[in-house]
């Protein structure tokens, strides 16, 4: 009788975990070796697209692993914009501690949003979750004390050193990075996380299981919400200005989706990889406006049609490379 | 008091009309295909813009004139069925299936697309499409209110565009191979109905039905290319609030809505949109099924 | 003489799972034909794959010499294979009348038509205009009856046509049997009831696990050689075929 081992990571992705912590560890050092003169703009950029990702990751988490699909996370993206903002401004907290809190909010207010989003499905509940970001857009549009349409600036640094206050943030967006990825990866390696797969393979048998469906589906808009909050936190932490008109755009999801999909859904390094090829597109072609927009539409479609795994998933199934393991293999 | 509150109805009516013709096709590829639609909005207004198009290349023949979008409108119906037969054809065909990601994220894409393609080629200042004053004609009812002709046409087409949808679902045989494939694919199929050619038809029609909305609305105010979404998520609302599977239900949802967000532009216009966005959630909230669903099997 | 319908080493698969393990299975012009078996012995994979409803292997199907294997449904259906499923699977959203007339949609000719099938089952003509689900078990059979006819098949699949109704609705469906074959209509019917289907077919083959475990004529096999090949337990006397 042969005995059947189960194993979690195989030897590429072990490695890979040991490249990832010495990026990290390398990435928080560019304060002190990046050049003078480009140093804060390299920080600026590093922090945007720490926000996309985590955004990107959320948005994934949502729909790739909680099948999910919403086009309306641009809501607690804002809602933790202006949380964190309200917070420093008004309360006087400090804003690097107003983020996690923002976030914290973001997540909370996920839960009676949950209640009218959950009432439809599929299709309807992803415009359904859109219409609920316009009503968050609207709401704040007309709040005179936070500027109203014309939106407001984060007035709570005005003490503090431009170089200080940069450092700061750039660390906080990485350690929010780590943290959202450390949360995706523990989540999705944890019971819950299987129960989510099961839920998201088959919704009947995951319940004759015994798996509590509508609570792991809360459970994972209310995750999901928290990393919209703290990506939308962290952006405005850097940005220092905020409108509803942006902070509330449905762009940042449909950026997310283009991240995800590029680089493949229902993997944790799929929103990686694809945040990295968006950060290249945005370096190179940006500057096309109207024509690079359409042009990341028609990839997103061709990628859609053509690769259904995205390409990360693509080259997973062929050479079966695994950074984050989240599977079992029985050997 | 009262009359301004008769005159709001009356406006949220008419306004209703219009949203009623951005949600027929949005409520038929649902119906047939559980498609969701999300760039509805956006191929409304391309609908606007290449009548707008069409009308200032044409210009010449009849300035000015009422006359000429109406001559142009079989043309442009003609070709809105063939855009929406191929696209279902050759691009909608291969996402749909029991995973809505990514039909959800091909019409997003074709949304942020055909967005883009119309600031590149209109800019983004509003335009609006000429009707020698069609748009401003007014007529009197009794009572002594004043109604505008436009308006009462847009009502009129999508009373017309609401019974004939239901009559052609009911007495045709393309409505019935609609309700079959609706019911049941494969037994469908098995009946020998090929699936893709009949959703290709349903796409067809709702890209004729997204095209009259399309030049009414660029008749009855301006239109400009990110004017999209507003438009997805109002259709969205009134299929919702009228209840899945019925375009009877569509109709009315649509005449609420209007008269909701009529009523919230009385209290106070910053809160317009935002008052009709609010009465949906809460009848999401305590009705979610809609107003008159359809019981199907 | 070729089969009308012939497959050899047919397999099928859902997926990853395999359903089928290579049937080798034969039916000629104008005979009626059993399948019987347990659950999930694949009797249904079998006529889904005959229908193009599950993909198959080009070769492993051959309908009047040709191959059919993989085509989709409705290519299937046009060239004369007509199915009536199991569990009757009629369109909800449709009429008595309605749904028989979708049987049409293949456009064959031949001696069906609206009339006929009312002839066949007059029950069907008085409750044309209702809805199909307002019907009673044995009328909802009777319509998926008819709607396969509509169709004019060459051959006629019928997927478990006794399943949950009682024994005399099954005795009123079969007696409809005569007259359907009368033309010269070939019948494959999946049966569950075993004492049912060694009375009305010539030949039948049981299935087990995705096997044919037993074939034969159907007045020449014993119950004893049945019940083994049905429930595959082994072989304690002599094998089948006479």
């Amino acid at each position: 009788m042969t005995a059947f081992t189960v194993t979690r990571s195989n030897r590429s992705s072990r490695s890979a975990m040991w490249v990832a912590v010495v990026l990290v560890i390398a990435a928080a050092t560019i304060p002190f070796w990046a050049p003078e003169d480009n140093r804060s703009a390299w920080m600026r950029e590093f922090v945007e697209i720490a926000c996309y990702l985590v955004f990107a990751l959320m948005w994934n988490l949502l729909a790739g692993y909680g099948g999910m699909v919403s086009i309306g996370q641009q809501a607690f993206f804002g809602f933790g914009g202006y949380a964190m903002l309200m917070l420093s401004n008004f309360a006087g907290i400090n804003p690097f501690v107003a983020v996690p809190v923002a976030a914290l909010c973001a997540g909370l207010i996920a839960v009676p949003v949950s209640f009218i989003a959950f009432r439809l499905q599929g299709g309807y509940f992803a415009i359904g979750t859109w219409v609920i970001a316009e009503v968050f857009r609207l709401s704040f549009a007309n709040m005179s004390m936070v500027g109203g349409g014309s939106g407001t600036s984060l007035t709570a640094f005005n003490g503090i050193s431009k170089g200080v206050r940069e450092q700061t943030t750039f660390w906080m967006a990485l350690a929010g990075m780590v943290a959202a990825v450390l949360l995706v990866y523990l989540f999705l390696r944890s019971k819950r996380g299987l129960a989510l797969m099961a839920i998201r393979d088959n919704e009947v048998a995951a319940e004759s299981q015994g798996i509590a469906v509508q609570r792991t589906k809360l459970a994972v808009y209310v995750v999901a919400g928290l990393g919209a909050g703290l990506a939308g936190a962290m952006y405005y932490l850097s940005n220092l200005r905020i409108t509803p008109d942006a902070a509330f755009s449905v762009n940042w999801t449909a950026f997310a989706i283009f991240m995800v999909v590029i680089g493949g859904i229902g993997r944790i390094e799929g929103p990686i990889v694809g945040a990295l090829i968006f950060w290249v597109l945005n370096k190179f072609f940006s500057d096309y406006g109207s024509w690079y927009l359409m042009g990341l539409g028609l990839l997103a479609i061709i990628v859609t049609i053509y690769f259904k795994q995205g390409l990360w998933g693509y080259t997973q199934q062929r050479w079966g490379w695994a950074l984050f393991p989240t599977q079992r293999r029985l050997d | 008091m009262m009359d301004t509150l008769m005159q709001t109805l009356v406006q949220g009516v008419l306004l209703g009309g219009l949203y009623c013709l951005f949600a027929l096709g949005l409520s038929l590829m649902y119906g047939v295909m559980r498609l969701t639609n999300t760039a509805q909005g956006d191929f409304i207004l391309l609908g606007s813009f290449s009548a707008v198009a069409c009308i200032a290349a044409l210009n010449w023949l009849a300035p000015d004139s009422p006359w000429l979008p109406l001559l142009l409108s079989p043309l442009l119906l003609l070709i809105a069925f063939g855009v929406g037969f191929v696209l279902q054809r050759q691009v909608l065909n291969r996402v749909l299936g029991k995973d809505p990601l990514p039909s959800l994220v091909v019409t997003f894409g074709l949304s942020i697309v055909i967005q883009n393609l119309l600031l590149e080629f209109f800019s983004a200042d509003p335009r609006s499409i000429e009707t020698g004053g069609l748009n401003i004609a007014s007529v009197q009812l009794p009572g002594g209110w004043a109604v505008g002709v436009l308006p009462l046409l847009v009502l009129g087409l999508a009373l017309a565009a609401t019974y004939g949808l239901q009559w052609m679902f009911d007495h045709t045989a393309l409505g019935r191979s609609f309700r079959a494939v609706s019911d049941d694919l494969e037994i469908a199929q098995l009946m020998g109905l090929n699936a893709k050619r009949v959703y290709a038809y349903a796409t067809g029609i709702s890209f004729m039905l997204i095209t009259v909305a399309g030049v009414l609305q660029g008749m009855r105010t301006t239109v400009s290319p990110s004017d999209g979404p507003m438009l997805l998520l109002f259709a969205f609302e009134s299929v919702i609030i009228g209840g899945m599977g019925s375009f009877k239900g569509t109709l009315i949802g649509a005449l609420l809505l209007g008269v909701t967000q009529q009523m919230g532009f009385l209290f106070d216009p910053g809160w317009g949109i935002w008052f009709g966005h609010s009465v949906f959630l809460l009848l999401l909230l305590v009705r979610p099924q809609g107003l008159f669903p359809k019981t199907v099997g | 003489m070729t089969a009308l319908l012939q497959t050899q080493g047919l397999t099928a698969f859902y997926g990853d799972a395999q359903a089928l393990f290579g049937i080798d299975f034969q039916v000629d012009q104008g005979e009626m034909v059993a399948i019987i078996g347990a659950n999930g012995a694949g009797k249904s994979t079998f006529m889904k794959a005959v229908t193009g409803l599950v993909k198959v292997q080009p070769s492993h199907i051959l309908w009047q010499g040709r191959a059919i294997g993989g085509l989709p449904a409705y290519e299937i259906v046009k060239r004369g294979i007509a199915l009536v499923p199991e569990g009757r699977r009629l369109f909800p959203s449709l009429s008595v009348e309605e749904n028989l007339l979708m049987g049409a949609c293949a456009e064959r000719t031949g001696v069906w038509n609206l009339s006929r099938v009312y002839q066949l089952f007059p029950i069907l003509q008085e409750k044309r205009l209702q809805a199909s689900t307002s019907l009673s078990g044995g009328q909802q059979q009777m319509v998926a009856i008819g709607r396969a006819l509509m169709s004019n098949p060459a051959l006629l699949l019928c997927d478990e046509l006794s399943l949950g109704l009682a024994p005399i609705v099954i005795k009123e469906i079969y007696s409809a049997m005569p007259r359907i074959c009368a033309e010269g209509m070939t019948v494959v019917m999946v049966e569950q009831d075993v004492s049912k289907a060694r009375e009305v077919s010539s030949r039948l083959y049981c299935f087990q696990e995705g096997t044919v475990s037993l074939q034969g004529v159907s007045s020449t096999l014993t119950t004893e050689q049945i019940s083994q090949a049905y429930f595959g337990l082994p072989d304690k006397q002599e094998a089948a075929q006479p």
